[in-house]
């Protein structure tokens, strides 16, 4: 008993270290996505009395009411702010309704009855008051579905967003393409090299898998820097292709879609080359000899004997550089141009440019699920060896 | 008869890694059916020999014919030679059945007639009723057996074994002597086999190539070479001999008559080259030497007995002949001489064989 209290003693650093800075803040930005508390919060009177309005005919006299009460009360300024922001998402307008109602509802005196259409006659239109009441659950899918593109209409029926916002679709789109297009890409240049790094020995092995590792333990700003250096117009390889008088004019290498790709490859190879390698020495040696003395030309051997059994090491490899090349954002940043940037990117800009959290956690959540899945995947491929000893 | 129809002829072979030269123009033919083991300690050449056979190694000098063929220039998958490798070299993927049908997929057999083919195979080795399992399943025994029959599937001209039984135990390894021996009567196999286990070669083989240093010391029958050494190197590679050093004092035709350097003389019926006055070695097998009461007996030692040991089906004799140590194999009905007496050591002229010192 005091043997299993040490050991848990021991792990607790990272049991805490996991809760505290993976579980948690996972936790807290899934919860963000879905919860509607803001306005909730801002108005908690407003939100009972809009329970009992069913959204057809006009509001009640005493939902109006509920409403000035909260507005008489004194909100804090950030709870306020976000309600607003959160219901001019909803809404366009709330964004200077609101403030002027509030202005207008603490300058008149407590006791009179405040007649909000007389003050602004947007208060007489349903989809005010119906945004607001769509508002006010403690849980809502309004961001869920705005990441894809997706709203509730007045009807509460799912529709697609208008055209001009409908976006994170083809944002999400292009990270999944992108994402492939370097998944290729590494294998294409990965198996090979891994074959090679596999086949000799020494220090041509060493030279070889070090080749691979070196960009592993450098900087990512670093690595994409060097890329930003030997891509542009007047870069090491358009220099060099302008002086063998290949080309006239530069090649545009970077700030485009070939720029993301070369630069993620080169990023993430080292990922496909090592489980490629590590499924390629533990073949027996004498199995390619075999292959060969039982009739199998190269490329049969390759094709029949040696592919399979690298596949384990493609399979993995391909599921980690996809998982990782998902969440990108940096790199395509610095060498992508408009059109090449991935969902990452309009995480960060809904988490740090505009303060939206729902959005963010919403978008995340929907680069979190896939990942969540591949992850698994990845580790059914790498527990079951096909070469047994 | 055998050299009429040289199968697999090997004309003046040499490979050379870097400085060492690891096979050294060898000449040697192999009859269409014949059951040659290449015999040697590592380092002999042996494997070498054979990669070169099967063409993953290139030669450095000389030729190699197989059936009236060059075949040096061919890459391996060009020879039509079934392999048989020392791990076994299953494909850990594949099914047993998919192995052995490996070779026929490899040249475009239509399924239905590799099917046919894959189970008349495994019957050779009778596992069919592992078809469908993995390598991974079997036992190292089965796994030799599968290997040999994907080597025999699709019926190569010749099968090349490299040191097949040596990860096996040895009753196995017993076992599976007497199998490969029965497929190779059974199918009239031209069969090459590497071995550095001198008992294996001389079970298996129907001609054994003695190899040392790159050099074959002696090609010849098992018998030829327990009975007739050509070489100290093959006398004592070979089984078990007692060496007595000496000098050839005359030649009556074939025999010799020995002069011993511990004393005392011998005659030898089989002198082989060695003029009058070479320096030679007299080996005798120890079941060839007798302890005998008296000096009449021919080649008759005078020895002290050191030490009897007793072994289940015989007895061990450790003899002291002047400065020389002698072994002897007694019956075990023989009553065992007493430790300190003495006796002679006693050989037919016919059973021993004069080798260079």
């Amino acid at each position: 008993m005091s043997a299993r209290l040490k050991a848990l003693l021991l792990v607790l650093p990272l049991i805490v270290f996991l809760g505290l800075f993976f579980l948690w803040p996972l936790w807290m930005m899934i919860a963000t996505a879905v919860q509607g508390g803001t306005v909730r919060l801002a108005f908690p009177q407003t939100a009972t009395a809009i329970a009992s309005w069913d959204g057809a005919g006009p509001p009640p006299a005493s939902l109006q009411a509920a409403l000035v009460r909260d507005l008489r009360t004194d909100t804090p300024q950030e709870r306020f702010g976000d309600a607003v922001r959160t219901l001019n998402s909803q809404q366009a307008g709330f964004r200077t309704l609101l403030p002027r109602t509030a202005r207008a509802v603490r300058e008149a005196g407590e006791a009179d009855a405040f007649d909000l259409v007389a003050l602004d006659p947007r208060w007489s239109e349903q989809g005010y008051w119906l945004a607001l009441k769509r508002s006010m659950p403690a849980y809502t899918d309004a961001n869920l579905l705005a990441a894809v593109d997706l709203k509730r209409n007045d009807e509460a029926r799912i529709e697609p967003v208008e055209p001009d916002f409908a976006v994170n679709r083809a944002i999400m789109l292009r990270t999944f393409v992108i994402a492939g297009q370097v998944t290729l890409l590494c294998g294409a240049i990965g198996l090979p090299f891994a074959m090679l790094a596999a086949s000799v020995t020494g220090w041509k092995r060493n030279a070889l898998l070090i080749a691979v590792l070196l960009p592993l333990w450098t900087s990512l700003l670093v690595r994409t820097a060097a890329w930003l250096i030997l891509l542009q117009d007047t870069g090491l390889i358009n220099q060099t292709l302008r002086a063998l008088g290949l080309i006239e004019t530069p090649l545009s290498l970077i700030y485009n879609r070939t720029g993301v790709l070369i630069a993620m490859t080169h990023v993430l190879l080292p990922l496909m080359v090592l489980p490629i390698y590590a499924s390629l020495i533990a073949i027996p040696r004498n199995l390619m000899p075999a292959a060969a003395a039982l009739g199998a030309a190269p490329l049969q051997a390759f094709r029949y004997v040696l592919l399979p059994l690298a596949m384990p090491g493609l399979l993995s490899g391909s599921l980690l550089v996809f998982m990782v090349a998902l969440g990108y954002y940096i790199t395509p940043a610095l060498t992508g141009g408009a059109g090449d940037q991935m969902i990452s990117s309009v995480i960060a800009f809904y988490a740090t440019g505009t303060a939206n959290w729902g959005m963010a956690g919403a978008l995340g959540l929907f680069l979190l699920v896939p990942t969540t899945v591949l992850y698994i995947l990845y580790g059914r491929l790498s527990r079951t060896p096909l070469v047994q000893t | 008869m055998r050299d009429l129809d040289p199968f697999i002829h090997f004309e003046a072979i040499s490979k050379v890694f870097g400085t060492v030269t690891v096979v050294d123009a060898l000449d040697f033919h192999v009859a269409r059916g014949e059951f040659v083991s290449l015999l040697g300690p590592s380092g002999s050449g042996k494997t070498t020999l054979l990669m070169m056979l099967a063409g993953f190694e290139a030669p450095s000098g000389g030729r190699i014919h197989v059936d009236g063929r060059r075949v040096e220039h061919l890459p391996p998958y060009k020879r039509e030679m079934g392999v048989v490798f020392q791990n076994y070299a299953l494909f850990p993927h594949m099914t047993i059945a998919e192995n052995v049908g490996f070779p026929l997929k490899m040249r475009g057999v239509a399924r239905a007639e590799r099917e046919a083919k894959v189970k008349r195979a495994l019957d050779l080795v009778r596992l069919r009723h592992l078809a469908d399992r993995r390598p991974s399943q079997l036992s190292g025994g089965q796994q030799q057996r599968i290997a040999l029959s994907r080597a025999l599937v699709y019926e190569p001209k010749v099968v090349l074994m490299d040191e097949p039984l040596s990860a096996l135990d040895k009753q196995l390894r017993e076992h599976m002597q007497l199998e490969i021996r029965a497929l190779h009567r059974e199918l009239g196999l031209t069969v090459i086999f590497v071995t550095h286990d001198q008992g294996e070669a001389l079970t298996m083989s129907d001609r054994v190539a003695v190899l040392n240093r790159g050099k074959i010391e002696q090609f010849d029958t098992p018998s030829g070479l327990y009975d007739r050494p050509r070489t100290r190197f093959v006398a004592e590679f070979i089984g078990e001999t007692n060496l007595l050093a000496g000098r050839v004092a005359q030649r009556q035709g074939e025999a010799a008559t020995v002069v011993l350097a511990s004393g005392g003389s011998v005659t030898c019926d089989r002198a082989g080259p060695f003029e009058t006055d070479s320096e030679v070695m007299v080996s005798v097998r120890p079941e060839m030497l007798h302890l005998v009461p008296d000096a009449a007996a021919p080649n008759a030692l005078p020895v002290t007995v050191e030490d009897h040991v007793y072994h289940g089906d015989h007895i061990r004799l450790h003899l002291a002949f002047g400065e020389s140590r002698l072994v002897a194999r007694a019956g075990r009905r023989d009553a065992a001489p007493p430790i300190g007496s003495t006796a002679f050591a006693s050989f037919a002229p016919g059973d021993c064989a004069l080798v260079a010192p």
